[in-house]
């Protein structure tokens, strides 16, 4: 009599379609799944520990290197968390540049998300044409901050510097030419049959499990939960504006797709509504004790440079307390939750990444299906191991 | 004041001797409770107070500041209410252990697993309690306060003057 | 001089070691290994706007296929040995190169699972500094490689067992 058994199969943390170092075991019986158990750690690089060991301003450089796809979410959900704890209030100007420039993160993080998902189900152009505008984002980045990836652009309290004239211009160009290219992207996909193959009815997670396991961000989304934290709990002056939160009806990596590409047209409209917001003003908070000196005190004083030695040196105190900040990053909700015992380094800097919590669901969306379709599922989590590993 | 919000005055109302403090600091409510009814005060909170997503589940070590090393903490979402709570319990170093949370939330059980590596404390009945970010033959809990930033092994770099 | 040459201009006349070279640096093929934030920048270099191909580099998913690794990121102690096992397979003669800060020191991460610099434990040909290099820092350093592989000799008489290959210093 003939017996089965299953076939174990190591995946990764080599592989082209695994993004990053991410190893999967997988037990196969024939080329159906029958489980998977994902082994992260590969780029623990003990982020969360130096984080004790710097002062609040030292941090931040780091947390750039998290979500290396998307470093001014990273920035903005540190920052915030820090204004939370330091009570300091932001000026209009720098409010409204983070946001332009967070939802440019957002477009930018998912123009990578559909290139390397395409690329990986088979559809190779469009991951040169995402990569195209990417670059145009990635010169804003470098317009701003100087750096094309790590861009470190904000401070406690406000900006690093205010933005070069030409920025407005830039920014308002591509969110011209943006939807146009979006539609490109829809054009090779939505109606594409071997795409619909590969998506429709792949990876299906329905809304309760999606909260009991944790989702967030357009997965979410994608299994038809309402929730979006830049509506619901809002931050950082998101209520000043109007933007629409797609949501998915069959749970599957296509109605997934669909919650992402609406969202990118929406990043479009609210950084359209933040450039018609922008008015002159200062970038930084009036506030001393937390915040840099802008940079003409620093070269022509000497109270000013003194000012930005202690900063840059001791840091500031803050006072004793915990604070969580949650922003809807692009791949979900970041958390930072930051305990202070008073002093100038935190006693316990906390990330809570949206990725490492949406890896969990793998297994749940992925037991019955072929093989091929793990790549999909992957594809869709949109996870980057920089936070998962941290 | 937090005394005034919905979830602790029930909190308080059905299980007032593990209610140890409650908090409120820039708008966020901190509940500390006793480890022992720990798991049904988180129980209660999402059958009955819709906190229906475990945010986040992390440790924090207070080595030489406070009786009780760790302390244990419980971020909770109310996707209903808009509503967030925070939970902590606390956990002395040599009863290291405190139930699992697995049942009530399936996110629990990675979030567990990273407590479980870098710092230490085991989780009682959880399915699959292994290291998840270090390898499986690290010795230490790097998280501790008392683990070296650079590890044991190697002398932390100076700078080229010194 | 009668000496007929039916070939016309289509022949040339060189050592073999500068048509082995010549050919190796024309056909760097590296191993798609990212690790951290510099497999994006490794990633833009390679799409549309920079354009590896136009300089032979084609990214290979196997090390059997691939002569040369670029280690883009952080190389923690958990991955050090999935690394070493990589280059191993790779077929000789094969290169490194160490992208961005972390790959050639450890970079800001200074912490007990970070390995503090890939020459610890590879032999790093190029070191490309930066967090994370751009594009055009990652294109010098893969013209620097064809330089140095330019100037390597016998090679091609080592791999059919005559003397040694002569490697020059690290660039």
């Amino acid at each position: 009599m003939a017996t089965t058994e299953t076939m174990t199969l190591n995946m990764g943390p080599q592989h082209p379609s695994t993004h990053g170092v991410l190893r999967l075991v997988l037990e196969l019986d024939g080329e159906v799944i029958v489980k998977v158990t994902p082994h992260i750690g590969f780029l623990h690089r003990g982020v969360e520990k130096l984080s004790e060991h710097r002062t609040y301003h030292q941090i931040l450089p780091l947390t750039d290197r998290l979500d290396y796809l998307a470093p001014m979410s990273n920035n903005l959900g540190y920052i915030l968390a820090v204004e939370k704890l330091m009570a300091v209030e932001v000026p209009e100007r720098a409010e409204t540049i983070r946001i332009i420039m967070a939802e440019l993160t957002r477009l930018e993080s998912h123009l990578v998300w559909i290139a390397c998902h395409a690329l990986d189900i088979g559809a190779m152009t469009v991951f040169i044409y995402a990569f195209r505008e990417r670059e145009t984002v990635m010169e804003i980045y470098e317009l701003i901050s100087g750096a094309r990836m790590t861009s470190n652009f904000f401070r406690v309290g406000g900006l690093s510097q205010d933005v070069p004239d030409e920025f407005v211009k830039k920014v308002s160009d591509f969110i011209d030419v943006m939807p146009g290219y979006l539609d490109q992207y829809e054009g090779l996909l939505t109606t594409n049959p071997i795409w619909l193959k590969r998506t429709v009815g792949n990876g299906v997670i329905s809304a309760e499990d999606a909260i009991d396991i944790g989702l967030t961000g357009p997965a979410l989304r994608g299994s038809g939960v309402d929730w979006d934290l830049r509506r619901d709990v809002t931050y950082a002056g998101y209520d000043k504006y109007q933007f629409k939160v797609p949501v998915g009806e069959k749970c599957d990596t296509f109605d997934r797709y669909k919650v992402r590409l609406v969202e990118m047209r929406e990043a479009c409209k609210i950084v359209r509504q933040g450039l018609d917001r922008l008015k002159p003003g200062p970038v930084l908070a009036d506030s001393p004790q937390v915040c840099y000196p802008p940079k003409e005190s620093v070269y022509n004083s000497i109270e000013g440079l003194i000012h930005h030695f202690k900063i840059a040196s001791e840091g500031f105190p803050a006072p004793e307390g915990e604070v969580y900040q949650g922003i809807e990053a692009p791949k979900g909700e970041l958390g930072y939750y930051i305990v202070s015992e008073g002093g100038n380094k935190p006693e316990r800097l906390r990330i809570r990444p949206p990725s490492f919590v949406n890896l969990q669901a793998i297994s749940q969306m992925s037991v019955g299906s072929m093989i091929a379709d793990l790549v999909a599922v992957i594809g869709t989590l949109d996870i980057v191991l920089g936070e998962i590993d941290r | 004041m937090a005394e005034n919000n919905r979830a602790v005055r029930k909190l308080k109302e059905k299980f007032a001797a593990s209610i140890l403090d409650v908090a409120e600091f820039r708008g966020e409510v901190t509940v500390t409770v006793a480890k022992g009814s720990i798991l049904e005060i988180l129980s209660f909170l999402k059958q009955s107070l819709q906190y229906n997503q475990l945010t986040d589940l992390t440790a924090v070590d207070y080595l030489g500041k406070k009786a009780e090393r760790f302390m244990v903490v419980y971020q909770l979402l109310s996707i209903p209410n808009k509503d967030r709570l925070r939970i902590k319990t606390a956990v002395s170093e040599s009863v290291c252990s405190i139930p699992t949370a697995t049942q009530v939330w399936a996110t629990a059980n990675w979030l567990e697993r990273e407590v479980f590596d870098l710092f230490g404390i085991t989780f009682d009945g959880h399915p699959d309690l292994r290291r998840i970010l270090m390898t499986d033959d690290w010795v230490g809990h790097p998280l501790r306060k008392d683990y070296p930033l650079q590890g044991p092994d190697r002398e932390p770099y100076k700078g080229r003057l010194s | 001089m009668g000496v007929d040459n039916p070939l016309g201009d289509n022949i040339i006349t060189t050592s073999l070691d500068l048509l082995v070279n010549w050919s190796r640096k024309s056909s760097i093929w590296p191993m798609t290994f990212g690790l951290a934030c510099c497999a994006i920048e490794m990633m833009a270099t390679g799409a549309s706007h920079n354009d590896l191909d136009r300089f032979g580099i084609i990214f290979r998913a196997s090390p059997r296929q691939s002569d040369c690794i670029i280690i883009a990121g952080t190389v923690t102690k958990k991955m050090l040995p999935v690394i070493k096992t990589v280059y191993e397979q790779m077929p000789e003669p094969k290169w490194v190169i160490a992208m961005g800060a972390c790959a050639c020191s450890g970079g800001i991460f200074d912490t007990y699972s970070v390995v503090q610099g890939i020459d610890e434990a590879l032999p790093v040909d190029v070191y490309i500094p930066g967090c994370p290099p751009r594009p055009e820092a990652l294109l010098f350093g893969l013209m620097k490689l064809q330089d140095k592989i330019m100037k390597e000799r016998n090679s091609f008489g080592a791999a059919i067992g005559l003397g040694e290959r002569y490697i020059p210093e690290a660039a």
